[in-house]
């Protein structure tokens, strides 16, 4: 595994000051100063070293359950005329993509001598990972989630209660993801010295962006090697992951963002229409700013009050992308499309009947896409399924009686 | 021509008492009122936070009256509207708080300017990074005389007080502990910190903030410093008063002047 690569040569990566392009950095109080510091100067340096590289590896293939499929899905594939490849993140230990950076950060964490974990879940799929690996290491673990998402998603309240996590209410704002993010960096404000964050997304100060993406990365180097396996070439023609954030996309894209001939998609949640006024479309609705202590394309008003988002997938519920991301979108170096909360809806059904697969609603926003790709039979479309949908199934039986 | 705060810090040089209130708190239309009560109860210098909807750097109760100030309508045009002609009546420094996306959409420039044409003196922005307001920025407060004023924490480095020392004007915002606002934490084991700060010789005069609320930690602070600023105990009292602004605001002051009243 590559997770050291090094990226010093790519503009698509993150430069030595912390920015893609204009986008990143690390707008923090002073009192976070320190604590962001140390991560941008320790976090390479852990993650070069071979003895770091090797446990985070056995993790992932001893209790992860790493390397995922990638699995031909030869039904859909008919459906839309072309070669449609599911990268199974469903298939991970706690059910997404969202594993993989927990196991790689809390090891970090125990390299900084920090005692007590905090983290912010939109979903809960990152809130789960990291009651997992707190669980599993014996840390502390306190997650924060907007009252309106542990409404939404009570099956991964009771499961990281059950892992021993306290869950704390985010009550400000639009009591969602955005709302939790704040109420994290506002506990690590309160307890610089012992608690380490276990951001779940790529974004936030300079270096999680990046830290988050090189642990995601596991997934862009499996494609590579079971794409050569079962296609003869580690490249597709087409790439498509959802984007909140950004985590799983930046995974999944990792690799091939320096490969010019692959294609590369973002589905972003397009809620009830870009411009009804309940969206998540960022790229589309945002403009530069700051959230989360970094400079990204993000949805504010004249005044630069951050805008509530809309979307059906708690995980894209999000009024920003990562810093990675905006650069992708200015550049033109990926596509970005939205969903609709209809058409990730009936993607999610479609897939269940397909292939016997039922996604989260975040990654069914990435399925919704392939009706407007234009493919041709030749080519090889890989998706990240970047969790399964168990923890949607409320939303699911809701919809399905309407 | 010197800048208010300078003037203020070169007559008086200890116990200087610094209020923030929120603009557009508690009602749309009071920012001007609440700043004239403090003027006129002998505040030194009045801290004026710009409602922001996501204030990282500070707990539930700024927050909350951040919320209270949007939903009243406040936004950074109608405040520098509410500013206009202010000089003619409040002749203290005045600083403005808020955090970067807002001043970044406003346009940099264009916001330090118009500070500088309503009568601000100096900027608090506490998400505004050393390396970039060098690059980009300092300048710009420079030609407008407008001071930017840093924070330092415990955790800050020497070297790092240093660089922000020489940075900074007008004063250094010392936060008496690593918190958000209005957090209670003891401010009796911080004396190592203050006298570190003391010990450094800093061009800056400095001023203690977070965690205080009263007379006995205002006199605690101020006995480190320059003076002192208060935040969330003001608010609070704001938020519950029923006497109406100037005597909430006397009864405020006088306490923490001189311990008289019993602030709730």
């Amino acid at each position: 595994m590559d997770i050291a690569i090094d990226t010093s040569k790519s503009r698509y990566h993150v430069d030595k000051n912390g920015y893609y392009g204009r986008f990143g950095g690390a707008y923090v109080p002073e009192m976070l100063f320190p604590n962001v510091e140390e991560l941008q100067t320790k976090y390479m340096e852990v993650l070069r070293d071979p003895d770091f590289q090797k446990e985070f590896e056995d993790l992932l293939r001893n209790y992860v359950g790493r390397p995922s499929p990638l699995y031909h899905a030869k039904r859909l594939s008919a459906k839309y005329g072309a070669k449609i490849y599911l990268k199974r993140e469903d298939l991970n230990h706690t059910g997404a993509h969202k594993i993989n950076n927990t196991v790689g950060q809390i090891l970090f964490a125990k390299r900084l001598g920090k005692t007590r974990i905090i983290a912010e879940t939109g979903a809960g799929q990152h809130g789960v990972a990291t009651a997992t690996v707190c669980a599993l290491m014996g840390m502390e673990c306190v997650v924060y989630m907007g009252e309106i998402d542990i409404e939404r998603q009570a099956p991964n309240v009771a499961r990281m209660k059950m892992l021993g996590a306290t869950v704390v209410p985010a009550t400000s704002g639009s009591k969602t993801l955005k709302d939790a993010t704040n109420e994290a960096i506002r506990d690590w404000i309160n307890n610089p010295l012992d608690t380490h964050y276990i951001l779940g997304t790529a974004a936030g100060p300079h270096p999680y962006p990046d830290m988050v993406a090189r642990f995601q990365s596991v997934i862009s180097e499996e494609i590579k090697k079971q794409l050569k396996e079962q296609e003869g070439r580690e490249n597709p023609d087409i790439l498509i992951a959802c984007i909140g954030g950004g985590s799983n996309a930046a995974g999944t894209y990792f690799h091939y963002l320096d490969v010019p001939e692959v294609k590369i998609v973002a589905v972003e949640a397009g809620g009830k229409g870009v411009h009804s006024g309940f969206s998540a479309a960022t790229t589309q609705l945002g403009q530069i700013g700051i959230i989360h202590a970094a400079k990204t394309l993000l949805m504010q008003t004249d005044d630069g009050q951050i805008i509530e988002p809309h979307s059906i997938s708690a995980g894209l519920d999000y009024p920003g992308i990562g810093p990675m991301h905006a650069h992708l979108y200015e550049t033109g170096r990926a596509t970005f499309l939205d969903a609709t909360d209809e058409e990730a809806l009936a993607a999610a059904y479609e897939l269940s009947l397909l292939e016997g697969i039922i996604p989260a609603m975040e990654s069914a926003h990435a399925l919704a896409k392939l009706k407007d790709l234009e493919l041709k039979p030749s080519d090889v479309v890989v998706l990240c399924l970047s969790g399964r949908g168990d923890k949607d199934l409320n939303t699911y039986i809701k919809h399905m009686k309407k | 021509m010197q800048n208010r705060i300078d003037q203020l810090f070169a007559t008086k040089k200890q116990n200087i008492l610094n209020i923030y209130c929120t603009a557009g708190f508690p009602e749309l239309n009071d920012t001007l009122t609440v700043m004239k009560a403090l003027e006129d109860n002998g505040v030194d210098i009045i801290e004026l936070g710009m409602p922001f909807s996501d204030p990282l750097a500070d707990g539930p109760v700024i927050q909350d009256s951040s919320s209270r100030a949007l939903k009243n309508g406040m936004t950074i045009h109608k405040l520098f509207e509410q500013l206009e002609g202010f000089r003619d009546t409040i002749k203290v420094p005045v600083i403005l708080m808020g955090y970067l996306n807002p001043v970044l959409r406003y346009g940099v420039e264009a916001f330090v300017e118009k500070c500088a044409a309503v009568g601000i003196d100096g900027l608090i922005l506490p998400d505004l990074p050393m390396a970039e307001y060098e690059s980009d920025y300092k300048a710009i407060f420079e030609k407008n005389n407008i001071d930017l004023i840093f924070l330092v924490t415990p955790e800050t480095k020497e070297e790092r007080i240093r660089k922000i020392d020489s940075l900074s004007k007008g004063f250094i915002y010392a936060v008496s502990s690593s918190s958000t606002t209005g957090k209670d934490k003891n401010m009796g084991n911080q004396e190592e910190y203050f006298e570190k700060l003391n010990s450094l010789q800093l061009k800056n005069p400095v001023m203690i903030g977070f965690g205080i609320k009263d007379k006995a930690t205002f006199d605690a602070a101020a006995s480190h410093a320059s003076g002192a600023i208060i935040g969330t105990a003001f608010i609070k009292a704001l938020e519950n008063s029923s006497a109406g602004i100037p005597s909430t605001v006397k009864a405020f002051v006088e306490n923490i002047r001189e311990g008289k009243t019993i602030m709730i």
